[in-house]
């Protein structure tokens, strides 16, 4: 079967964004951009899946710019057969990413897809779950651990209460959690065999997708600073302080 | 005028306080009735629970032997359908919300607005995004239903009154998918309070250094009566299990006294508790980032410290 991994690329983890000062957005000229650090582990779980013969083949998604074939490249040289790079210049809300996403299960007929779940830099959590439901598939979101056999997942999920187990039928989206595996590193001669892999462009506007921007961003803040702490010089200082405050 | 529809989330048959955050997200709305919805295979405790929070119209109950347990593809039809008639749909952030959420979304063909902070307007919200490091105020289209996850963290929960909601059974037509199925939830015992719902955590990182160390953590939370939670780096290095890890990937929470103890103070992690009241950093290295949002530091070595602090207590 065919595996489709999400792959997104964001302003780096280690990035300490800045809000620009009129308030119209994110200051992300020059900034270093990378995948999505849960993309990278769902590509990774792709890659484990063929390594076991589960999967044949791995394709990795990604919605963007024109630019985007760089960052294409990264996930074709950690290992994916091949890529496809929906082009649009505009910003893609998870609904509309969704919908994408469904034309290419439509082409691509996947046994399953595996994205992250949640990008850092909209931090929605939402592209898996909607696209499961416009699917009519299951979904097992937050994974830690996936077992596949006998056309189904047996996925290991991390919720507040613990870890639970569902099971769910393939074809499936599965969503990738952190402790889900480690993902591998590039190596040297794997980024010069990509240059050979096939990138499938895609204009956004063949596929018939309606934008869907129903939800407008109207303004960008800095979050509210906290004022500046005291430094104690024991903990006799500190729980006097705590109990001053009526904390302890 | 707004008509608002919660779901609410709960366990064992207990309501989670998540559900009355909820609520008071949804007064912000001055909505003209705010119903809550429980789902599950026996309700009536529940929905008793529900009922007695300030500010709710009524309490809905479906009672199917599909909900026992909350699977988002089962659920996501029937809250897809009770919705009609509601112009937002309020859901906890939390696992469950996130899960089941923007399924729904999507089977209404609106968009979700992740992690609601605060209700501007009827259909004005502010959210934070790139890891809490920004707030962005979002716009709903007004002819198209609101659904939202509420961000636990930034809203207490609405009060208990001695007045009762009514309640009401629904009977939802709609058909069940049967290819997603529960199989087990592996929880990890505790009879310390929630980490979500605490008033004061104790979080160990790295610097606690074994699963054996995290015994000091446990054993001063106990002393307080604290929940106690975790950086990424300590449930990486496997001394305590992921549930109790505190960040942006884990919980965000909001007590009144969080105590880092061995915590740097990664990006990731201040997000979790950029919002807690007073912030206490324990930790030998002066120059970590933790020290730039607590309220009170103090430098030095955990394990000779707790145990000082247990003596000043």
């Amino acid at each position: 079967m065919k595996i489709l991994v999400g792959y997104k690329r964001v302003v780096d983890y280690n990035v300490r964004i800045q809000v620009k000062p009129d308030g119209t957005g994110v200051v992300t000229d020059g900034v270093k951009l990378s995948a999505n650090p849960f993309d990278d582990i769902a590509l990774e779980e792709a890659l484990r899946l063929r390594e076991k013969g589960v999967a044949t083949e791995v394709i990795v998604v990604a919605i963007g710019p024109a630019d985007l074939t760089a960052h294409l490249r990264n996930g074709l040289a950690m290992g994916a057969n091949r890529a496809i790079h929906v082009v649009t210049a505009e910003a893609v809300q998870p609904l509309t990413a969704a919908r994408v996403f469904l034309k290419l299960i439509e082409k691509e007929q996947p046994g399953l897809v595996i994205l992250g779940k949640q990008a850092i830099d909209d931090d929605a959590n939402q592209t898996g779950q909607m696209l499961a439901a416009l699917w009519d598939r299951p979904q097992a979101t937050f994974a830690s651990q996936v077992e596949i056999a006998d056309g189904k997942a047996k996925v290991t999920r991390e919720v507040d209460a613990g870890l639970e187990v569902i099971e769910a039928e393939l074809p499936a989206v599965i969503t990738t959690d952190l402790r889900l595996n480690e993902p591998r590193f590039i190596k040297l001669p794997d980024i010069m065999k990509a240059k050979a892999k096939p990138i499938d462009t895609i204009e956004f506007g063949s596929l018939g997708v309606e934008a869907h921007d129903h939800l407008k961003t109207t303004h960008y803040a800095a979050p509210a600073k906290r004022s500046k702490g005291v430094m104690v010089k024991d903990a006799a200082e500190l729980v006097a302080a705590l109990k001053q405050k009526g904390l302890l | 005028m707004s008509k608002i529809l919660v779901i609410a989330e709960h366990l064992g048959g207990k309501l989670n306080s998540s559900t009355a955050r909820a609520v008071s997200a949804a007064a912000a709305v001055k909505a003209e009735a705010i119903d809550v919805l429980v789902l599950s295979d026996a309700p009536d405790a529940i929905a008793a629970e529900a009922a007695k929070i300030d500010g709710v119209s009524r309490v809905l109950t479906v009672a199917r032997p599909e909900n026992a347990h909350p699977l988002a593809a089962v659920l996501a039809p029937q809250i897809a359908k009770a919705a009609a008639g509601y112009s937002h749909l309020f859901v906890p952030s939390t696992t469950f919300g996130k899960d089941v959420a923007p399924r729904v979304a999507a089977l209404l063909g609106v968009a979700q607005v992740s992690d609601v902070m605060s209700v501007e307007a009827a259909h004005t919200f502010k959210r934070p995004i790139y890891a809490g490091n920004a707030i962005i105020t979002v716009e709903a289209d007004a002819n198209h239903p609101v659904v939202a996850t509420i961000r636990s963290a930034s809203w207490a929960a609405a009060g208990n009154g001695a007045d009762s909601a009514p309640i009401e059974a629904l009977t939802i037509d709609a058909a069940l998918p049967t290819h997603t199925r529960f199989v087990e939830l592996k929880q990890g015992s505790s009879d310390r309070p929630d980490l979500q719902s605490a008033s004061k955590v104790v979080s160990g990182g790295r610097g606690v250094g074994s699963k054996e160390n995290f015994d000091i953590i446990y054993k001063f939370a106990d002393r307080i009566g604290a929940a106690v939670g975790a950086s990424r780096a300590a449930v990486d290095a496997g001394y305590v299990p992921s549930e109790m890890q505190v960040g942006q990937t884990g919980k965000i929470i909001a007590p009144e006294l969080y105590m880092a103890i061995g915590i740097s103070g990664a990006i990731q992690h201040l997000t979790g508790i950029k919002d807690a009241g007073t912030i206490v950093a324990i930790n030998k290295d002066g120059e970590a980032p933790i020290f730039e949002i607590a309220d009170l530091g103090l430098v030095g070595d955990l394990f000779k410290l707790i145990p000082e602090l247990e003596q000043a207590l």
